[in-house]
């Protein structure tokens, strides 16, 4: 190749600028981790492993409960219902957290802050792996409620979708910002990956209406995506009604939340090439 | 045409207590390749990585192809690469799916063509289905190569280039990134500590010490400058703190 046509080629290079070499450099992102998990059946059990596990356990509860108790009568996939939407919003944040931890232990990230990829883009990656990682670590576990229990979560129809997509906004946001906290403090600070969702779970009423805690705890709940969401499944499964002021609530603060993670990971990344960072995480 | 690739102005690097660069000013000819040399934390690569824009200076300027690197960098960055020991590619991945990732997020069109090209090149046809974790340092330091020359880039910085590799490898090395420099007129920065590689392959020499630019010349020029016979020993001279060359004469009556 002579230096005409490798200048030229340069010049188209210059000029891949646009949504479609975006969204090609998203896609490289997300088949490197694709890859991985390919390679790795254990990788894709332990994604459906914990949630199926505690449907089950949940399942056995509300069979035991059921008998005697008409509230589990009533609606007998609350429980079901509630851990797998539970799980949505785990899987949705840990699917975040570790894509990128997955970069820092593979001392991969300097890499990829040289390349092309724009920090929107390596987020939109995280975010489209996280969806990933729950749809087969949920979807494992929906299957595994209709197979034992004949329990369809898709019974909720529409809602389901909203609730879904509510949720799994509220882990990214929460996975970002874990993802900016491992960026920060290192390696080191990976157990917020698996820890930090559960600080949302006793205010989040996921089994219970938050109208049974403090009040200074319902003010935070009211403030949190999470609560309004679990209240609305609860609004459907027993009074078969879809509660559009909660659906409306949990979107709005998801905006908030998502944009919070989002600036706080893009300070991460400067604090990091800040103090050069980037070139030196790894294990 | 701009004759300069790469312009640095009064660069400055401060940690809380340590200023790692203090005030490099330099140009990179287009076309040519520069070392830049200079003892263990001298500077070098905190100047590579601000080069690269994944470590913000202090204050000063870069300018990389006309780009502001502080301003525009993802402009510049898809006409650049590079390698360094301090970064790696995911281990589990094989060596063909690490650079085909790469392919795709330099945006190489027919990504298949391009790894199977330089996979001959640098000869990993026999590695490309082996994941990069189970890698030799040296046929990792290869695949590196590789995935620095997947977008035939026009502004190279290579930090350490052939580390770890034999001297048959080395050299063969050396000889593919000086092939690629006469066929593309590319622009190559390095950091070295081989002193005969920089004799061989550089244009120009930057010395630093202590995150400062105290010399700099193309390897002759300095050779003779320091009255030595090899750059090791001019190298020598200068990072033990021999600032003012001897001249040659003074120095054939003190032998």
């Amino acid at each position: 190749m002579n230096v005409e046509a490798m200048r030229e080629m340069s010049v188209a290079i210059d000029r891949q600028r646009g949504v479609v070499p975006s969204l090609r450099r998203v896609r490289a992102l997300i088949r490197r981790h694709a890859y991985l998990l390919l390679k790795s059946w254990p990788r894709i059990v332990s994604m459906a492993y914990y949630p199926t596990v505690t449907m089950v356990l949940w399942a056995f509860v509300t069979l035991y409960l059921a008998p005697t108790n008409r509230f589990l009568t009533d609606a007998p996939g609350f429980f079901i219902g509630a851990v797998l939407l539970w799980d949505v919003l785990f899987r949705g944040q840990l699917g975040v957290s570790l894509t990128f931890t997955e970069e820092m232990y593979s001392r991969n990230l300097g890499n990829l802050f040289v390349s092309p990829l724009r920090l929107y883009e390596l987020i939109a990656g995280q975010l489209t792996m996280s969806l990933i990682r729950t749809l087969i670590g949920v979807g494992g576990a929906c299957a595994f409620a209709f197979l034992l229990f004949r329990y369809s979560i898709f019974t909720m129809g529409f809602p389901l979708i909203a609730f879904f997509a509510c949720l799994l906004a509220f882990g990214w946001a929460v996975g970002l910002a874990v993802s900016a906290m491992i960026l920060r403090y290192g390696l080191g600070a990976e157990e917020l990956a698996w820890a930090a969702i559960f600080l949302v779970a006793p205010v989040s009423g996921v089994y219970y209406p938050i109208g049974v805690l403090p009040s200074a705890l319902q003010a935070i709940s009211h403030a949190l995506p999470t609560a309004a969401v679990f209240e609305g499944m609860r609004a459907l499964l027993l009074q078969h009604a879809f509660r559009y002021d909660l659906f409306r609530n949990a979107v709005l603060l998801d905006v908030v939340y998502i944009a919070l993670g989002a600036a706080l990971f893009a300070a991460a990344v400067h604090s990091a090439r800040k103090r050069g960072a980037l070139l030196q995480m790894g294990e | 045409m701009n004759d300069i690739a790469i312009a640095v102005r009064d660069l400055r690097k401060r940690y809380a207590h340590v200023e790692a660069v203090r005030g490099v000013t330099f140009d990179v000819r287009s076309g040519t390749t520069t070392a830049l040399l200079g003892g263990n934390g001298a500077g070098k690569t905190t100047t590579l990585s601000m080069l690269l824009g994944v470590l913000l200076p202090t204050s000063g300027a870069i300018t990389v192809l006309g780009c502001d690197m502080l301003r525009d960098r993802h402009r510049v960055l898809p006409r650049m690469n590079f390698t360094s020991p301090y970064v790696d590619l995911p281990k589990r991945l094989t060596v063909r799916e690490n650079l085909r990732v790469f392919a795709d997020l330099y945006g190489i069109e027919r990504a298949s063509t391009r790894i199977d090209e330089l996979s001959a090149e640098l000869d990993l046809v026999d590695l490309l289905k082996r994941p990069y974790g189970q890698l030799s340092a040296g046929q990792r330091t290869r695949v590196s190569l590789a995935k620095a020359l997947l977008n035939r880039p026009d502004v190279l910085l290579l930090d350490e280039p052939t580390a770890s590799l034999d001297p048959d490898i080395g050299d063969r090395m050396r000889s593919h990134l000086e092939s690629y420099q006469r066929a593309s007129g590319c622009t190559m920065l390095l950091a070295s500590h081989n002193m005969s590689e920089v004799e061989r392959m550089c244009d120009d020499v930057i010395m630093l010490r202590a995150g400062a630019v105290v010399d700099s010349g193309s390897p002759a020029r300095l050779i003779e400058r320091y009255g030595r016979a090899t750059m090791e020993e001019v190298f020598l001279d200068i990072a033990r703190g021999v600032d003012e060359p001897v001249p040659s004469a003074t120095r054939d009556v003190a032998a």
